[in-house]
């Protein structure tokens, strides 16, 4: 939302008559999300496909410096946006999510384009992950492979809204208006496979219970407890004859760093979302109000 | 035939048949026509490997390794082989041969010795196949990270998301319920840990190994220097992330000073697993992946791939080779990304010496005209998958209407031979003359570029070098007329050669390669006014989507913008063939010009080794696949 002059002189507040033009009054988040809404600068970031059609937006003819994407930015303390352009690999997505730590807040993650967004054409590879969303919280998703400068260009509004419905008010809403500077994302481990350090818990009693059960299967197949799943996903027959059932313990392992257990962090999140919903009704009937008066 | 060639005399070396007659005769008992159906050159003794690869070189002529991969024939004959492909710079076809080795202990001596070119695709095989090589140099992974688990490309090495050896696979959502990989994977993503893991001493091992090789286990160092004075030697880390490294390369740099004393390469950072979703996919999946190879000229990897099936197909009974508007269609094609690609090089190399990205959109001007073309052509802006085995997508449309129509962009509305004879002979040249003008003579970029980065003739061909940098150190050397395909020998163009080895050899050999793409151009547009109406399709029937390729191997080669783009292609299985390849290799130009990076860069400033990375022209798809 861009700011109109016109509106915020027109304050319901009385303001001496000689300070008229000097005085504008609206809401901090207003004023906030305003600047970094059209201040946002991405990281000069490629990883692969996507990169070159990034730098075309950034060029001439595409031009995302008209949209307040001014400048691209080698380091990450000077970004805003980390526009993930292309397949994201396991060997990878450990720098990336140094990267992400090295970012300053407010800072917003873009997938672009199909690799980003979920694996894309290469999501069976050994190699790659299946999204960023797996490490990283993404903000848009733009599809396409590679997607085109404008969808490119779409996805960034997409984004710049989004800030614009963001609240300073409610610590909840994003992370850095909240109390205290944000957890850093652990960084992933790369070991016989990438270990995801917040998911450790779970990788262990995995693979105990799979070492256990299993010697005589192949290298690399799957641990035990991974085909009864892959068994419940294709028939229901499967379930009712597998022996046991899936370690119910496995979701509710702790954070290694100490955070919230799972079954309470859904709990939050599930508030978290009802508040979120309530003020965007309440959002829309000021607005409604608004544009009934107008 | 081989018995009539006997003696030695009446060998003539200089053909392939003659060569191999000529292997016959002096090592008789090392090694044997390969004659499995569909199958060429020579089977070599591993523990005579040596020998013969240096008569190979040395008394054959065969001084350009091109190839060197692995395959692992489980199931067909349990063992695993390493295949070469050797080439004469002075021209002509292949030297295929091979070496098989157990699969359980698989070893195969190591061509280091005799071919330099061989260093990083032995490290591959070493990666991903598991297969050892005793006397190279620095035998550690390559693609994947040191500490992974197990050697992907095995056959029988199944990855997390396994669901079938082979596509088309079953309906993801039988009775009407979808289900994904990750659903099936208990961690819910794309990951599987080995039984025997031990989370308790996990150790990240990946990096140390890099700097193992340097010979180093810290970052600095006490050492003296060449005077006598004690001094630190620094390690400096380029990349993965970094502006200069065109993508996610990374190199690992020791400096005395500004000067650079060694430099390792280190890449694996957008592996995709081209290689083994390429072999669970049917021939024509592949396509589209050819094109996220080199992402900058997606079509030079269509035309190399279709090649290396139509060589395959044709050895099948029911094959029609593409008519002649279909040759036309793709040789301007080609040639229209090879002057995107170099347009793009040669803009980048200019910001890596320090044209922050000024003269880049001075060339990316153009590229977007001709992407306009691909658009209104193959239906993408880059990712065309516009060749198929024996024709293409689509001809050429009648006008070319503008899709996007943007607030800044005019609507287009052109008809497509007009539009193509202005873009050929007005604005590609136009283009070509103000870039000269901006950069031939230009002071800085004499300065920066004459005499840095020198690699010398020998050196390239010993490094299988190829593309502008073999022909910037002065190796006439181009396979669309060392070994011509499509129409290539018909059309009339020179080879851009240059004798320096230095960055400003390798700019000037692109600049005149995108004169000489011009030229090419200008014959093919005739052509195609001559060839109007005709089919792009043999019998104007569309051929086999689907084709079951006959039994064999093929290695198909083209001369793309980065240098020799070759497919190897082996088709096993049943007797009629298979509609899945059962080894798909790329040999990666991006991924071999790597390999004399190292010597081309010590003693240089630290400053132009961004340059020389960026004159060597490498795109990050292409060399990790």
């Amino acid at each position: 939302m861009e700011l109109n002059l016109q509106e915020l002189k027109q304050t319901e507040f009385p303001v001496p008559v000689e300070l008229e033009d000097n005085i504008a009054i609206t809401s901090l988040s207003q004023l906030y999300n305003w600047g970094r809404r059209n201040s946002l600068w991405p990281m000069l970031f490629g990883l692969a496909c996507c990169a070159i059609e990034m730098i075309a937006t950034a060029s001439s003819r595409f031009d995302f410096s008209r949209f307040g994407f001014e400048v691209m930015r080698a380091t990450p303390r000077q970004a805003d946006l980390m526009i993930v352009s292309g397949t994201v690999t396991k060997k990878m997505v450990v720098p990336i999510v140094r990267l992400y730590n090295q970012m300053p807040e407010p800072k917003y993650v873009l997938a672009m384009g199909a690799c980003a967004s979920g694996g894309g054409p290469f999501k069976e590879g050994y190699n790659v992950v299946s999204g960023m969303d797996k490490y990283l919280p993404v903000d848009v998703y733009v599809p396409g492979c590679p997607p085109t400068p404008q969808a490119l260009l779409y996805g960034m509004i997409a984004l710049q809204r989004k800030i614009d419905g963001q609240s300073i008010a409610n610590g909840d809403d994003v992370p850095w208006y909240g109390v205290g500077p944000a957890e850093p994302t652990p960084v992933p481990v790369l070991g016989p496979d990438i270990i995801d350090p917040r998911q450790m818990d779970m990788i262990r009693r995995q693979a105990e219970s799979a070492a256990m059960e299993m010697a005589a299967l192949g290298q690399r197949e799957l641990p035990a407890a991974t085909q009864m799943v892959a068994a419940k996903a294709t028939t229901q027959e499967a379930v009712a004859a597998a022996p046991a059932e899936v370690d119910s313990d496995a979701l509710n392992f702790v954070l290694p760093t100490g955070g919230t257990p799972w079954s309470e962090a859904e709990d939050i999140r599930e508030k978290r979302r009802l508040r979120a919903l309530a003020r965007k009704a309440v959002r829309a009937t000021r607005r409604a109000a608004e544009t009934d008066e107008g | 035939m081989v018995e009539a060639l006997a003696t030695e005399e009446t060998i003539d070396a200089q053909t392939i048949d003659g060569a191999i007659a000529y292997l016959q005769t002096q090592f008789p008992d090392a090694v044997k026509l390969d004659d499995r159906e569909g199958y060429q050159g020579l089977i070599v003794d591993s523990a005579q490997l040596l020998k013969v690869a240096r008569a190979i070189r040395d008394d054959l002529g065969f001084d350009y390794l091109s190839s060197a991969t692995a395959v692992d024939y489980l199931g067909v004959d349990d063992h695993m082989e390493m295949v070469y492909h050797a080439y004469r710079t002075s021209g002509g076809g292949a030297l295929v041969f091979k070496a098989q080795t157990d699969r359980e202990d698989a070893q195969i001596p190591s061509l280091v010795p005799v071919w330099r070119g061989a260093d990083f695709q032995e490290r591959e095989a070493w990666d991903l196949y598991g297969i050892r090589f005793p006397g190279h140099p620095n035998l550690k992974r390559i693609l994947m990270w040191e500490g992974f688990h197990g050697h992907p490309m095995r056959k029988d090495w199944r990855e997390a998301y396994y669901e079938e050896e082979v596509k088309p696979f079953d309906s993801r959502w039988p009775g009407g319920h979808v289900h994904r990989s990750e659903e099936k994977n208990v961690f819910g993503k794309n990951v599987a840990y080995p039984p025997e893991i031990d989370l308790n001493r996990l150790m990240d091992s990946s990096e140390t190994s890099v700097y193992s090789s340097l010979g180093l286990g810290v970052d600095i160092e006490q050492i003296m220097d060449k005077d006598g004075f004690e001094t630190n030697q620094l390690v400096v880390n380029m990349g993965p992330h970094h502006p200069s490294t065109h993508g996610v390369f990374r190199m690992v740099l020791t400096v005395d000073g500004e000067t650079v004393t060694s430099l390792e390469p280190v890449m694996g950072y957008l592996h995709r697993n081209h290689e083994k979703i390429g072999e669970r996919n049917t021939y024509l999946h592949n396509i589209p992946f050819t094109d996220r190879l080199d992402y900058i000229s997606s079509m030079g990897n269509n035309h190399g791939y279709v090649l290396a099936v139509e060589q395959l197909m044709s050895l099948g009974r029911r094959y029609n080779p593409p008519t002649y508007r279909c040759e036309a269609l793709r040789v301007m094609m080609v040639e229209l990304s090879r002057i995107v690609n170099h347009l793009w090089a040669i803009g980048f190399w200019l910001n890596d010496i320090g044209a922050f990205f000024t003269p880049v959109l001075y060339f990316i001007q153009e590229r977007e005209r001709i992407l306009d073309f691909f658009e209104a052509v193959a239906g993408s802006r880059m990712m065309c998958n516009y060749m198929r085995f024996g024709g293409l997508f689509a001809d050429l449309p009648e006008r070319i209407k503008s899709v996007s129509n943007l607030a800044n962009d005019r609507v287009r509305d052109y008809n497509t031979m007009q539009f193509l004879t202005e873009m050929v002979n007005e604005r590609i040249p136009r283009t070509i003359d103000e870039l000269e003008q901006l950069l031939t003579q230009n002071e800085i970029v004499l300065e920066r570029s004459i005499g840095v980065g020198i690699l010398s003739a020998e050196d390239a061909i010993n490094y299988s070098a190829a593309g502008p940098l073999l022909r910037g150190s002065g190796v006439a050397y181009d396979i669309r007329r060392a070994d011509p395909y499509s129409i290539y020998p018909e059309l009339d163009f020179d080879i851009a050669v240059e004798q320096e080895g230095d960055m400003y050899a390798r700019y000037r050999v692109r600049v005149q390669e995108l004169r000489e793409s011009v030229r090419i151009l200008r014959q093919i547009l005739p052509r195609l006014e001559a060839t109007k109406g005709e089919s792009i399709w043999a019998d104007g029937k569309v051929g086999a989507y689907a084709p079951r390729v006959p039994l064999g191997e093929a290695y198909g080669r083209v001369e793309n913008g980065k240098g020799e783009l070759g497919y190897y292609i082996v088709s096993a299985g049943g007797k009629n063939g298979s509609s899945n390849p059962w080894r798909y290799h790329v040999r990666a130009p991006s991924f071999i010009n790597l390999t004399p990076m190292g010597i081309m860069s010590t003693g240089y400033k630290v400053a132009d080794i961004v340059g020389i990375l960026g004159s060597i022209d490498i795109v990050l798809g292409e060399t990790d696949r």
